[in-house]
C-alpha cells in the first residue's frame, strides 16, 4: 500500500531558511525518516540529515516532527492520518548547520567536563564484584543514547542560550547519578552536580523524561535522587552537625570529593 | 597547528587548524598516529596509542558514540570462566577456527582467545557496567558455535555499552576527536617505494563544512568496518561503504577473504522500513526456536557432518541443555551463523517461508513475559515500536540479512600493520581473524585485542621514526583534491547529458549485490554481477551532485559510492574463483567444501591500472603441532 505523503522540511542554514513543500511516495510500515530519505534520492540530493543505525539505537537523527522532538527513524507514519502534512524542522536548541542538522558541540563540551569513573583496586583475583541490583540502577541510564532530545527539550536552554555555560542538562544528570550510584566509584561529585553542572537550576517538569525514546524515567530515577544527596551533603543540619562535631559520615567512605 | 578546544573534541570544521596559504586550500594537522573510524576497533586503538606517547587523532564520519558497535547486541565473547569454570582460551581458540572451518589465521585467533578475557575487566575498569552472576561477576551467556556461555553482555545492548565505555575513557584522556570528517585518500612518501610507499597521511573533508583537510601523519590505523551498505537487505549503516579496505587497496595493500560476507540468520523482514534491522541471535541463546510456516523446528533437518558430534538430534534433548550443559548438546539453532541462515534460505524457498517472506522466530511459546523483557529489552521495543509484534505474546518473522565481512585487509597478526609500512587495519576492515565464518561475539572483542595491539603497534612504530617521518608530495594533495571535489563536476557527463545520480547507482548496485552476490551463489550469476560492477564503475564516472559543499550527502554519497564499487568487485570477483561451498560463501552449483581449497587464502589487490582488482591464491599460514592437538 501507497499513498503520497505531503511534508514540510526546514531547509536553510545558520543565515536563515524556511519550510519546503515535498510530496512524496511512501508505503505502510514507513517511517519519516524513509520519506525524508526518499526526498533526498529523488528531489533534493543535499538534503541534510543526520541518521546512522535507523534502529533507534544510535540517537543521531533527532529533530522535531509537527513540533515534537523525537526520532525521525522510530516515528512511524501510521502515527499520522495519510492526509495530514507532517513538518519536520531540527532540533530548537542547537545552532543549525543545515536543513535538519544541528551543532550539537555543546553536549560534546559538557561530558568533557565531568570527571570519569574512578574505581578502587580489584579484588585480590583480579575481578571485581558488584551485585546485580546494584548495577541495574546504573543500567538504566547508561541505555541513554545521547539523541540529545532531553537536552532539546529542557527549558533551562531551550530557549535560553544563556543559560548553556552553567547547565549540564538532563542528559549529564543521568552521568552524574549513575556514577554516584555506581557501587564501585570513588569519586564525590555532588558538589559538582551542584556548582558546574547547575542540578539545582532544574525545578523537575519532567519534560525530559517525555521526549527521552529509551525510556529512561530521567527525572525520577537520576534527577530527583541526584538532587537529594546534594542536598543531604550540603544542607542536612544533622549531617551539618555531625561535621561540625567531628562524626565520621559513611556516606563520603572511601570516596574522594571532587570540589564544586 | 591544532587549536585547543579544552575538551580534545570538535565538531565544527570552520575555525579548525591553519590552512597552508602556499599549498592549497586545506588545514594541516600533524600527529603520531591517526584512526581512522570510531567504533570499537578505532577507539581502542586511539587509547593503547595514546597511553603509548603517541600524539593522537581519532577522525570519523559520524558523530562521537554513533558507529556501528552501538548496534551490537549479543555480548563479548571471552573465556573468563565466569559461568563455566572449564572454559579457558583453548576452547575458545578451538570454537572460533571451526566456526571459521579453519580458514582463520591461526595465531590471529589464539591471540584473540588468550586476550579477550583482560580486554573486557579493562571495560569493567573504564566505567562499563556488565550484567552479573549470583556471585557479583561478569555474567556470560550462550551465542552460537560457543561450547560455554562466553558471552559478557549488558542486556541486549552490549555495543552501545562498550562505545559507550571507551567513548568515556577517551575523552577523560582527552584525545582530539575529529567528528563528521571523512578521509578519501591515503599520503604515502613516494621516495619509499612506487604505489606502496611509507604511509605519510591523510586527505579528506569537513562533512559539515566540506572544507578540504590533510593530517600529517607516519601511521595510520583503518578501523572503518565493513562493506555492507553494497547489499539491499542488510543491518548496517550508511557508513558500511568499505572505506577502509578501499583506501588499503588504493595504497597496495591486500584484502583477504572477501569472499566470505555473514548474512546473519536473523534480520526482520517486515515491515519494508526496516527490513534487514539486526534481531539478536541472544532470543536464540535465551532459548528461542525457529520454525516454518507448518510450525515445524526444522533446524533439527540442518545439522551438517561437521557439528553433528556436538549438537542435539532431538527436542527432548535441545531443551534439556539450557539447564543441563554437561549431560546434553547443544540445539540446532545455536550452529554457527552460516549454517543456520542457509537453513532460513532452504526453508523459505521450499515454499515454508512466513507471510512477509521469513520463518518464524518463537520465544513467546518458551520464556515467560518477564524474562523476555529482562533478557532481551532493545528485541522487545524493536518489534512494539516497528512491527507492532509484542514478542513476548507473538513470534517474530525474520530472515537473513548481510550483517559482516569476514575478508579485509591482510595484516600481520601481532601488530595489525599492512604490506604497507606505517598503514594498519583493526576490527571488521582487517581479515584472517574469522576465517570464512565469524561467530557472534568474536566480533566485539576482535575490536578489543587487536585495536590495542594495533594502537601499540602504530604508536611504537611513529616514535622510532624520530624526525625522520615520511614525507607528503604536494602532487599528491592536488590529485586527492581533485578527486574529492569532481562530483562537482560531473566527470564530463553534465554537458552531454550523461550526468548520473549517485542515490540511483548505489540502490542499483545495491539490488544486484543482493540479488547475484547474495547467500546462495553461482558462476552464472556472479560473472553477470561482475558485468554489472563494470557498468556501475563506468557510470560512476559522470555523477554529478546537486548544492554546495556545506553538508550535503549527495556528494558524501559520490565519493563513498567509489569504495562501494570496489569492494563489490573484490567480493564478486573472490566469490567466482572459490569454487567450493565452505562458511560464509555458499556456492548453488559447488555444494560442499573442497579439500584443495581449504588450505588457501584468496587475495586481493588493485590492477595496474588502478580501476579494479586483480585475485591471487596464497597458502593459508600453517598452524603449529601444539595448537593442531586441539583439533584431532
Amino acid at each position: 500500500m501507497s499513498y503520497d505523503l505531503k511534508m514540510r522540511l526546514w531547509r536553510g542554514d545558520a543565515d536563515g531558511g524556511e519550510l519546503g513543500d515535498y510530496t512524496v511516495s511512501v508505503e505502510t510500515g514507513e517511517v519519516v525518516l524513509d520519506a525524508i530519505h526518499r526526498v533526498q534520492a529523488t528531489q533534493a540530493g543535499d538534503l541534510a540529515v543526520r541518521w546512522n543505525c535507523k534502529a533507534g539505537k544510535c540517537g543521531s537523527c533527532s529533530a522535531e516532527i509537527n513540533g515534537r522532538p523525537r526520532l525521525l527513524c522510530m516515528t512511524r507514519l501510521s502515527d499520522f492520518d495519510e492526509s495530514e502534512t507532517i513538518t519536520v524542522t531540527p532540533m530548537r536548541a542547537f545552532p543549525v548547520i543545515r536543513d535538519l542538522v544541528t551543532d550539537v558541540s555543546y553536549n560534546y563540551e559538557k561530558a568533557a567536563q565531568l570527571p570519569s569513573f574512578k574505581p578502587g583496586p580489584p579484588d585480590s583475583d583480579g575481578k571485581r564484584r558488584m551485585a546485580q541490583v546494584d548495577v541495574e540502577r546504573g543500567q538504566e541510564f547508561r541505555k541513554c543514547i545521547e539523541c540529545f532530545l532531553c537536552q532539546n527539550t529542557c527549558h533551562v536552554v531551550r530557549d535560553h542560550e544563556e543559560n548553556k555555560p552553567a547547565f549540564a542538562g538532563p542528559r549529564f544528570f543521568l552521568r552524574y547519578a549513575e556514577l554516584d550510584m555506581h557501587p564501585l566509584d570513588t569519586h564525590d561529585r555532588r558538589e559538582l552536580a551542584q556548582g558546574a553542572a547547575g542540578i539545582g537550576m532544574c525545578n523537575i517538569t519532567k519534560c525530559c523524561t517525555e521526549v527521552c525514546p529509551e525510556g529512561i524515567r530521567i527525572t525520577d530515577n537520576a534527577i530527583i535522587p541526584m538532587k537529594e544527596r546534594v542536598v543531604d551533603k550540603k544542607f542536612d543540619p544533622l549531617v551539618w552537625l555531625g561535621n561540625k562535631i567531628g562524626i565520621r559520615n559513611k556516606d563520603n567512605d572511601g570516596r574522594e570529593d571532587l570540589g564544586a | 597547528m591544532v587549536p585547543s578546544t579544552g575538551s580534545g573534541h570538535r565538531s565544527t570544521g570552520s575555525t579548525q587548524g591553519a590552512t597552508d596559504p602556499t599549498t592549497g586550500d586545506w588545514e594541516t594537522h600533524d600527529y603520531d598516529v591517526v584512526v581512522i573510524g570510531a567504533g570499537g576497533a578505532g577507539l581502542r586503538a586511539a587509547i593503547a596509542a595514546h597511553d603509548a606517547g603517541a600524539k593522537v587523532a581519532i577522525v570519523c564520519k559520524s558523530l562521537l558514540g554513533k558507529a556501528h558497535t552501538v548496534m551490537a547486541e549479543g555480548g563479548i565473547a571471552a573465556a573468563m570462566g565466569n559461568r563455566w569454570p572449564e572454559d579457558n582460551w583453548e576452547v575458545h581458540f578451538r570454537d572460533t577456527m571451526r566456526g571459521g572451518k579453519m580458514l582463520n589465521n591461526w595465531r590471529m585467533a589464539q591471540l584473540h582467545a588468550q586476550e579477550a578475557p583482560d580486554r573486557v575487566l579493562e571495560l569493567e575498569t573504564w566505567g562499563a557496567l556488565f550484567d552479573r552472576t549470583e556471585d557479583g561477576l561478569i555474567s556470560q551467556r550462550d551465542f552460537g558455535g560457543h561450547r560455554y556461555a562466553r558471552l559478557a553482555h549488558v542486556g541486549d545492548r552490549t555495543g552501545l555499552e562498550m562505545i559507550r565505555t571507551l567513548q568515556q575513557r577517551a575523552v577523560e584522556l582527552n584525545i582530539d576527536v575529529f567528528m563528521e570528517c571523512t578521509v578519501t585518500d591515503l599520503l604515502q612518501d613516494p621516495s619509499t617505494g612506487a604505489g606502496t610507499g611509507a604511509v605519510s597521511g591523510a586527505f579528506g573533508y569537513w562533512r559539515e563544512t566540506g572544507n578540504l583537510v590533510l593530517f600529517r601523519a607516519p601511521s595510520v590505523v583503518l578501523a572503518t568496518g565493513g562493506i555492507g551498505k553494497s547489499f539491499k537487505v542488510t543491518s548496517n549503516s550508511w557508513e558500511y561503504t568499505g572505506d577502509g579496505h578501499a583506501l588499503a587497496l588504493r595504497a597496495g595493500a591486500q584484502l583477504i577473504n572477501m569472499e566470505f560476507v555473514q548474512f546473519h540468520p536473523t534480520g526482520m523482514v517486515w515491515p519494508p522500513s526496516v527490513k534487514g534491522l539486526l534481531v539478536t541471535e541472544s532470543v536464540r541463546g535465551d532459548g528461542g526456536i525457529l520454525r516454518n510456516s507448518e510450525g515445524e523446528r526444522f533446524m533439527f533437518d540442518y545439522i551438517p557432518e561437521f557439528f553433528k558430534a556436538e549438537t542435539a538430534d532431538s527436542v527432548e534433548e535441545a531443551d534439556a541443555w539450557y539447564e543441563d550443559k554437561k549431560n546434553n548438546r547443544r540445539p540446532p539453532e545455536l550452529l554457527p551463523r552460516d549454517e543456520v541462515a542457509r537453513a532460513i534460505n532452504s526453508e523459505i524457498k521450499a515454499g515454508r517461508g512466513s507471510e512477509h517472506g521469513g520463518v518464524y522466530l518463537d520465544i513467546a511459546s518458551r520464556r515467560s513475559e518477564d524474562f523476555i523483557k529482562r533478557r532481551l529489552p532493545s528485541m522487545y521495543h524493536q518489534f512494539k515500536e516497528l512491527a507492532d509484534v509484542d514478542i513476548t505474546r507473538e513470534p517474530m518473522e525474520i530472515g537473513p540479512t548481510c550483517h559482516y565481512v569476514m575478508g579485509g585487509v591482510e595484516v600481520e597478526p601481532d601488530t595489525g600493520v599492512s604490506a604497507v609500512t606505517g598503514l594498519y587495519s583493526v576490527g571488521e576492515c582487517s581479515g584472517g581473524m574469522h576465517g570464512s565464518n565469524r561467530l557472534g561475539g568474536n566480533s566485539l572483542s576482535d575490536l578489543l585485542v587487536f585495536g590495542r595491539r594495533a594502537g601499540e603497534a602504530a604508536a611504537s612504530y611513529a616514535a622510532g621514526l624520530g624526525a625522520a617521518k615520511p614525507s607528503v608530495a604536494d602532487a599528491d594533495l592536488d590529485a586527492a583534491r581533485q578527486r574529492a571535489l569532481a562530483p562537482f563536476e560531473g566527470g564530463g557527463g553534465a554537458d552531454s547529458g550523461h550526468a548520473e545520480n549517485p542515490y540511483t547507482i548505489q540502490s542499483e548496485l545495491q539490488e544486484s549485490m543482493n540479488e547475484l552476490v547474495g547467500i546462495i551463489r553461482t558462476a552464472e550469476e556472479l560473472e553477470r554481477s561482475l558485468g554489472a560492477i563494470e557498468r556501475f564503475k563506468e557510470r560512476a564516472r559522470h555523477l554529478l551532485v546537486q548544492g554546495g559543499r556545506a553538508y550535503n550527502p549527495g556528494w558524501h554519497l559520490a565519493l563513498d559510492l567509489r569504495n562501494m564499487l570496489l569492494v563489490s568487485e573484490s567480493i564478486a570477483k573472490a566469490a567466482l574463483a572459490r569454487t567450493e561451498s565452505r562458511g560464509g560463501h555458499t556456492r548453488d552449483d559447488f555444494p560442499g567444501p573442497d579439500e584443495v581449497w581449504a588450505t588457501k587464502n584468496l587475495v586481493v589487490s588493485l590492477n595496474a591500472d588502478g580501476t579494479g582488482v586483480d585475485l591471487a591464491e596464497k597458502p593459508l599460514p600453517v598452524m603449529p603441532d601444539e595448537l593442531k592437538e586441539f583439533f584431532q
